[in-house]
């Protein structure tokens, strides 16, 4: 564009006007300007630029519960604890309720009018491909749980359903194996199915929509923006972003922790290699440095490569167990898990007068505490990876193609795992949870293959969970901002690592898991607002 | 020698670019040189602009500033990007061979102990292209 021949008096204030993002959109009309809270310097040849409050509150108040977790354990420890256990044994409705919102929503969504409001504008254009959006959104939200309970929760929800134990599943099918088999991948689908997605998916579309429709900054204050307006740039939003990056911080550090701790055991399992301090602390860093080369390469080129690479290798694995596996039983497992997950399902998301409270507290209450608390990672993630698609794109990507997966991975690994028991190897079912799934597959072909590439699985798993992270708590402690310089985000991946070996080796990963968890009720009540917010937001939208 | 200058610019650290607006104010009259501003920003609201086309409204009003200053053609051209700071030398050099500049003319800060981990950008663009690199540091207090 060469505009010698027409050259307009440059004036002050005509690019202050707000254009539409990408073609027709809404933005909200606020006069803060992203950063302004901020604190900039280079001091010692180091740039950053951080928002002051959220950052200096956050940094205090994690820097206070790793002293006093470390200092205090036997205090400590049972106070987590017990706030979690008296969330999910008292609250559970609460959760259970907010989760079933959630889903009613997000899938509603994909069948009204608002699903063609694109998030970006109506000509904004996607910034990844289908096969790298779809491997980071699923690398986020739960590759490594799947690594872990694939096995371990098919087998026992199927043992206290044939068994009747008090935590079977809807009070289980005693002495029933067609039936236990049914509950169980019905109960395990559900805990890994709609619902978890669609916590993920109302934080990750509320974010998209408030950031880059409505041209807020991509940090968890701005989903309530609709109802305290702009209240959100003070104290309350304050708080809220704190909130996110203390379960964030810590729900990462303590996975990493407790993940060494049964990845180590993995390898001893394996390969005979001892299984101590050395080893998990030689894990923690290993896993750090990668994920810190992969935050200094960006999402494109770190975060995107690598989540590829895992579901390569995800999919090889998958392949690999339906193949030598129960083909046919896998096979028409899948179709019936499915229609067992759709028949149990309003039984089993029912929130009140349960009789199966053991069941309800112990397992559903305490993942969608887990789910919710780290909702804002994983949302906060997806968001900002998808930018250009649809709303009703988004959905189906968010909720119904991951629940697909879920699917099929829990019927593979799960129906695998009990056809073994019920052929007489309960090697699987008295083994440790972590050790599950590579007792599943030394009964099969190729095991020492097989489980390496378990192995391997896990730690980039953990890689891809470490450093978009790390990229998200730079986003929130900045304000808002994706373009803060490089430092800090190596600051907050060098942090993750060093909280997780310090509480691996001076006890408390459990404790402040504890803690993380119980920030699911606060977050419940914040994504219950974010519901509104999104219905609110969309409907202000064009529909291209 | 040179016809075509790009000029990488920050929107968000006006004050650093200033030495260098000045040097390529020169070399364009000096050449007969046009000029393509070139702005790399997030995809997600920023300090500058909270969307790329607030951005490139932005840039393209610069742009004019600068043509009141030198009187060379100009042109502005926005890039933008899910992860900016990772990924702003790829997108130099794609916009180095997008605009077809001759001349790259960018500012770049004093060396500092953290450039052997994290490069300054001047360096690492020039390593990956066959135009020329003209790095215009800020000016310093003697």
């Amino acid at each position: 564009m060469d505009n010698e021949d027409k050259p307009k008096a440059p004036q002050e204030d005509e690019s202050q006007g707000i254009p539409a993002p990408s073609g027709a959109a809404n933005l909200i009309d606020t006069d803060y300007v992203i950063g302004q809270d901020n604190i900039t310097s280079s001091k010692f040849g180091i740039d950053f630029d951080l928002h002051g409050k959220v950052f200096m509150f956050s940094s205090l108040i994690i820097l206070v519960f790793v002293v006093l977790t470390l200092a205090l354990p036997e205090q400590m420890d049972p106070l987590f604890s017990g706030a979690k256990n008296w969330l999910t044994e008292h609250l559970s409705w609460v959760f259970l309720f907010a989760a079933n919102i959630f889903v009613l929503l997000t899938v509603g969504l994909i069948f009204t009018p608002l699903g063609k409001v694109r998030l970006g504008g109506v000509d904004a254009k996607p910034d990844f491909s289908y096969a790298g959006w779809f491997a980071m959104l699923f690398a986020a939200g739960m590759g490594i749980g799947l690594m872990f309970y694939g096995v371990a929760e098919p087998l026992t929800h199927f043992s206290t359903s044939f068994e009747g134990s008090s935590f079977a599943p809807l009070g289980g099918a005693e002495g029933d194996t067609a039936g236990a088999i049914s509950l169980s991948m019905a109960a395990t689908i559900y805990h890994w199915g709609l619902h978890p997605w669609a916590t993920y998916a109302v934080v990750a579309l509320a974010l998209a929509l408030f950031s880059y429709n409505k041209g807020l900054p991509l940090t968890m204050r701005s989903i309530f923006y609709p109802i305290l307006g702009e209240r959100i740039w003070g104290w309350p939003g304050h708080l809220i972003d704190i909130l996110a990056v203390f379960a964030t911080l810590f729900g990462l550090a303590t996975s990493l922790g407790l993940g060494a701790t049964q990845a180590s055991a993995g390898l001893n399992y394996l390969f005979g290699i001892p299984n101590n301090n050395v080893t998990m602390v030689v894990l923690i860093l290993g896993i750090t440095l990668v994920a810190l080369g992969s935050v200094m390469a960006g999402v494109d080129k770190g975060v995107q490569r690598l989540s590829q690479l895992n579901m390569g290798l995800a999919f090889l694995l998958l392949t690999f167990v339906i193949a030598v596996g129960p083909t046919l039983a896998i096979a028409t497992g899948f179709f019936d898990n499915l229609l067992a997950y759709f028949q149990n399902l309003p039984a089993l998301s029912n929130p009140f007068g349960r009789e199966d409270s053991d069941f309800v507290g112990g397992w559903t209450a305490f993942y969608w505490a887990w789910w919710i608390s780290w909702s804002p990672f994983v949302g906060m993630f997806i968001a900002r990876v998808s930018r250009g698609r649809t709303v009703r794109e988004f959905l189906i990507a968010v909720l119904l193609v991951p629940m697909l997966v879920s699917v099929l991975w829990m019927t593979a690994f799960g129906s695998t795992a009990i056809e073994q028991l019920n052929s007489g190897f309960e090697g699987a079912k008295n083994a440790a949870d972590e050790l599950q799934l590579f007792e599943m597959l030394g009964q099969l072909p190729l095991s020492s293959i097989t489980s390496f590439v378990g192995i391997v699985l896990v730690m980039v798993f953990f890689i891809t969970s470490s450093d978009s992270g790390s990229l998200v708590i730079d986003s929130i402690t900045s304000g808002g901002k994706v373009d803060a310089p490089k430092p800090q985000r190596i600051f907050w991946a060098l942090l993750e690592g060093f909280i997780a070996i310090a509480l691996l080796l001076g006890g408390g990963l459990g404790a402040l898991q504890a803690a993380v968890l119980s920030t699911g009720l606060p977050f419940a009540l914040i994504l219950l607002a974010g519901c509104y917010s999104i219905v609110k937001g969309l409907m202000s939208e064009p529909r291209g | 020698m040179f016809q075509h200058i790009m000029v990488p610019v920050d929107l968000a650290h006006m004050e650093t670019l200033e030495p260098a607006l000045q040097v390529v104010a020169d070399m364009a009259r000096y050449y007969d040189a046009s000029i393509t501003y070139v702005g790399i920003t997030s995809n997600s609201p920023n300090s500058v602009a909270r969307t790329p086309d607030e951005y490139q409204q932005k840039l393209e009003a610069f742009a004019q500033q600068r043509h009141a200053v030198h009187g060379r053609p100009v042109s502005a051209k926005v890039y933008g990007s899910t992860d900016p700071i990772a990924n702003l030398n790829d997108l130099l050099v794609n916009a180095i061979n997008d605009v077809n500049a001759d001349l790259v003319i960018m500012a770049t800060h004093l060396p500092k102990s953290l450039d052997v981990f994290i490069p300054a950008h001047g360096d690492t663009v020039a390593a990956r292209t066959h135009t020329s690199i003209f790095l215009v540091r800020a000016q310093q207090n003697k």
